[in-house]
């Protein structure tokens, strides 16, 4: 890179969420015409930077300059004015209005009453189509358009507000291979024009086709910027992952029995396939992965939500026909879902009515809720799980999130599985209760339950489990027992590669 | 090709076939339905509310709802009418910028409740639906402003014809829609009341200003209430506090419905609501001639409007499922 001036400065830039800080004095200097990778594990700070980039998000601290001059940028329009455009994984658009319309909505600075041109407005956007070089009719509605599309109106958005800087927030996760070709050949010549495009990604392989130098976030610092012919992919990974181990509880060891579950070609097309693995009583087997592995599928598979078109599910030996999660309660299975918000909770019921939803055999027979048996189970629960709560009648969503996905955990534990699967348990808890989390799931196996455990936080699978399963792309790709498990052996077969060797 | 399936995809196309059904059914059984009196009947019925309708397709259109509508008509009206009975000196036409006036205002107080206090205008109008019929009592003391009251000039709108002894009423109802065509499609604004019912959460990224865009949807539903309002004292000649206005706007939410608005927010179009509105207009003219009785009538009315949406449902739902096997 030459030493002009950078389109975009960025100088100590902090976010706080809430008081907790997820960004921490951010330095990066973008030039002209270059593509330039962020890269970091989830929740490492690299979308947050993009968005105090876009006005998304304003920053607590820090200044931006763009063309060597200082510069706020308040909200998202004001954005676009000076020529940044976001361009989100999930486009955000209207999808009632149509293409031409979703192009210029929001770019024009003329009155309310002013009329809207429409054979202008669709040449333009038609125009921009074509320089694109793509076939997208305008005059069609948004909606029923797939990703690629939207996302290519999404490009022509910023070429028609003429943006030097293009960030593209994991633009390929949804893509089909063809689709990201088109997309980077694209992104190329708006390089060749001189514009900026920041590309965040997963993906090693892609970063390297197409970024001139990447910047690697960890933990919300910024770790390292360099041009990408310099770093190798273990050094990429190296620093993405190179935080300090922190200490965890281990999990005691239990005595593991015969195999509670085990699952043969477990495939549902486009999104897993090939899946095999068995859990044993007693053991807590993680699964990692990046997000949008597929892992959270296959654990809806196995419970009956989405099942999979083909494989076969065995519990405790025996074949089983899990169509839907009744089938699967009935099997003793158990799924805590990581979305608690939309899966998990019952928000205005009490945390009592919560705990029992799934038992109503125990606590209605025939159907009348006796409420004296609700109330012993719920308080039991409440006090081997020490939910702590102001009283077991208030509604759930009072609680803090630690103590709703406890309350979560006491429901599915007083089904008494023998199996249980965690969907990413620890997620948005504060550390103390993470350690109680911690402590219970290694109770639970112990009691000679079978566990999978489903975690994107490396130190969490490693100290937990007595096996780690990676997935990448919808297959399994490694299989690492305790003893060999390390950040950077799981992380390995976690991101995403052409040609991947199965780890032994 | 690709034209001429969109156009039979097309909600009003639909709605418009529906209606030719019904008329040649009807004309069938009774013939003398399909006569010129008749005609003039059925669009007499449908003035008022083609021009609420209006309205309520910007609140639908921006992913509200105004269920006081009639509230807001009976209590303009009633203004109006009293004007008009304690001040007779005044001109006529007045009587238009005061009903307007206040149907205005009334929608503005909707507006405000819906966004400053974030509250679901669902509730919002629900409650405003009853505050404004029960001011309506109390400002005319629960008294009826009668016949001789209410100016001849402004009675005559709804009897006397510029042209084709079509009543001058019925040309106000189509420059309304006229209006609110050009209101929706070609202004900045209009497109941003679609913007921000197809995606609430993108419209203020996109600089859409959502509390006025909102403010403005209802307060226009509230002035069409108005004008509407004056409108009625033209059609029937009088203002009731209890009958003015009752269950109009289940009338023009039907309507609305039937003419393809979504209650999702984001889709609407004029022509769609004219024609559920004329088809509305239909059902309520061809009712009493095939000798249903007055009290079957609501029933029959409401299970119209529901196989109206079920018909136009299945429909386009086999229309989209053919053009997928076109594709495929």
């Amino acid at each position: 890179m030459t030493e002009a001036v950078p389109l975009i400065s960025a100088r100590g830039i902090s976010k706080s969420f809430a008081g907790v800080e997820v960004l921490r004095d951010v330095d990066l200097d973008l030039q002209k015409g270059e593509i330039h990778a962020l890269l970091g594990e989830n929740g490492a700070g690299k979308s947050t930077f993009a968005k105090i980039l876009a006005g998304v998000h304003r920053p607590t601290r820090g200044t931006l300059a763009l063309n060597g001059q200082p510069v706020e940028v308040p909200n998202p329009v004001a954005a676009q004015k000076l020529g940044i455009t976001l361009i989100h994984q999930e486009p955000i658009s209207f999808p009632d209005l149509s293409v031409a319309e979703n192009l210029v909505l929001g770019r024009s600075e003329d009155g309310w009453w002013s009329g809207v041109p429409w054979s202008e407005m669709t040449r333009e956007a038609r125009r921009y189509m074509d320089l694109l070089g793509v076939s997208i009719d305008v005059a069609r509605p948004m909606r029923g358009l797939s990703i690629a599309d939207q996302q290519m109106v999404e490009i022509a958005r910023a070429l028609a507000s003429d943006s030097r800087l293009i960030i593209m927030d994991e633009p390929t996760a949804p893509l089909t291979p063809r689709e990201v070709e088109t997309l980077f050949g694209i992104a190329r010549r708006l390089r060749d024009e001189g514009r900026t495009i920041i590309f965040i990604s997963h993906r090693l392989e892609e970063v390297r086709a197409l970024c001139d130098r990447v910047t690697i976030f960890r933990d919300g610092n910024k770790v390292a910027t360099d041009t990408i012919g310099n770093l190798t992919d273990a050094d990429i990974i190296r620093l993405m992952i190179g935080r300090p181990l922190k200490e965890y509880m281990h999990k005691e060891v239990a005595n593991i029995g015969e195999v509670a579950l085990e699952v043969q070609g477990l495939t549902l097309p486009g999104v897993f396939s090939d899946i095999s693995f068995a859990v044993k009583r007693g053991e807590i087997v993680g699964l990692g992965g990046l997000v949008g592995a597929g892992r959270t599928d296959v654990a809806r598979a196995i419970f009956g939500v989405a099942p999979a078109e083909s494989g076969t599910i065995k519990v405790h030996g025996k074949p089983a026909e899990i169509r839907q999660p009744d089938d699967a309660i009935a099997l003793g299975l158990a799924f805590v879902p990581e979305d608690r918000a939309q899966a998990g909770i019952f928000r205005t019921l009490s945390v009592e009515q919560n705990i029992t939803a799934a038992v109503p055999g125990k606590i209605a027979p025939g159907g009348v809720i006796r409420r004296a048996v609700e109330k012993v189970l719920a308080a039991d629960s409440v006090k081997k799980l020490r939910i702590r709560l102001a009283s077991v009648n208030q509604p759930i969503g009072e609680l803090s999130g630690g103590n709703q996905q406890k309350a979560i955990l006491a429901r599915w534990l007083l089904a008494d599985p023998s199996i249980l699967i965690l969907d990413e348990p620890t997620r948005g808890i504060d550390i103390g209760v993470k350690a109680e989390f911690y402590d219970m799931i290694g109770e639970l196996a112990a009691q000679g339950r079978a566990i999978l455990l489903i975690s994107s936080e490396l130190p969490e699978l490693l100290a937990l489990c007595d096996r780690v399963l990676v997935m990448a792309e919808g297959r399994l790709t490694a299989e690492i027992p305790r003893a060999e498990a390390t950040q950077e052996r799981v992380m390995n077969a976690a991101v995403p590669r052409s040609q991947r060797q199965v780890a032994a | 090709m690709n034209g001429l399936r969109s156009i039979l995809l097309r909600r009003e196309t639909g709605i418009a076939v529906m209606i030719v059904l019904f008329t040649l059914a009807v004309t069938l059984y009774k013939p003398q339905f399909f006569t010129a009196n008749n005609l003039r009947v059925i669009l007499l019925l449908t003035p008022l509310v083609m021009i609420a309708a209006m309205g309520q397709m910007l609140v639908l259109v921006a992913r509200h709802v105004d269920l006081s509508m009639g509230s807001m008509l009976g209590l303009s009206a009633m203004i109006t009418g009293m004007m008009f009975r304690d001040m007779p000196e005044v001109p006529w036409g007045l009587g238009f910028v005061v009903a307007i006036g206040i149907g205005a205002f009334l929608g503005l107080i909707n507006g405000a409740l819906v966004t400053l206090f974030r509250l679901p205008a669902i509730i919002v109008t629900l409650g405003t639906l009853n505050l404004y019929r029960g001011l309506t009592f109390i400002v005319s003391n629960a008294r009826q402003v009668d016949r001789q009251f209410i100016p001849s000039d402004l009675k005559a709108m709804s009897q006397s014809s510029p042209i084709f002894g079509i009543p001058w009423i019925i040309f106000m109802a189509f420059a309304v829609a006229l209006l609110t065509y050009w209101f929706a499609t070609h202004t900045r604004v209009g497109r941003q009341i679609f913007a921000l019912g197809s995606n609430p959460v993108a419209a203020p990224l996109r600089g859409i200003k959502v509390t006025l865009v909102t403010l403005l949807v209802f307060t226009i539903a509230g002035a069409l209430s108005g004008l509407a309002g004056i409108m009625y004292a033209s059609r029937w000649g009088f203002v009731n506090p209890s009958n003015t206005g009752f269950g109009f706007e289940f009338q023009v939410i039907a309507a609305v419905v039937i003419g393809g608005v979504s209650i999702n927010g984001g889709v609407g179009s004029v022509l769609g609501v004219m024609l559920g509105v004329l088809l509305m207009g239909c059902v309520a003219a061809a009712l009493p001639l095939l000798g249903i009785p007055g009290t079957a009538q609501g029933a029959i009315y409401g299970a119209v409007i529901l196989i109206a949406l079920l018909i136009d449902r299945s429909v386009r739902q086999q229309g989209i499922a053919s053009l997928k096997r076109v594709r495929a």
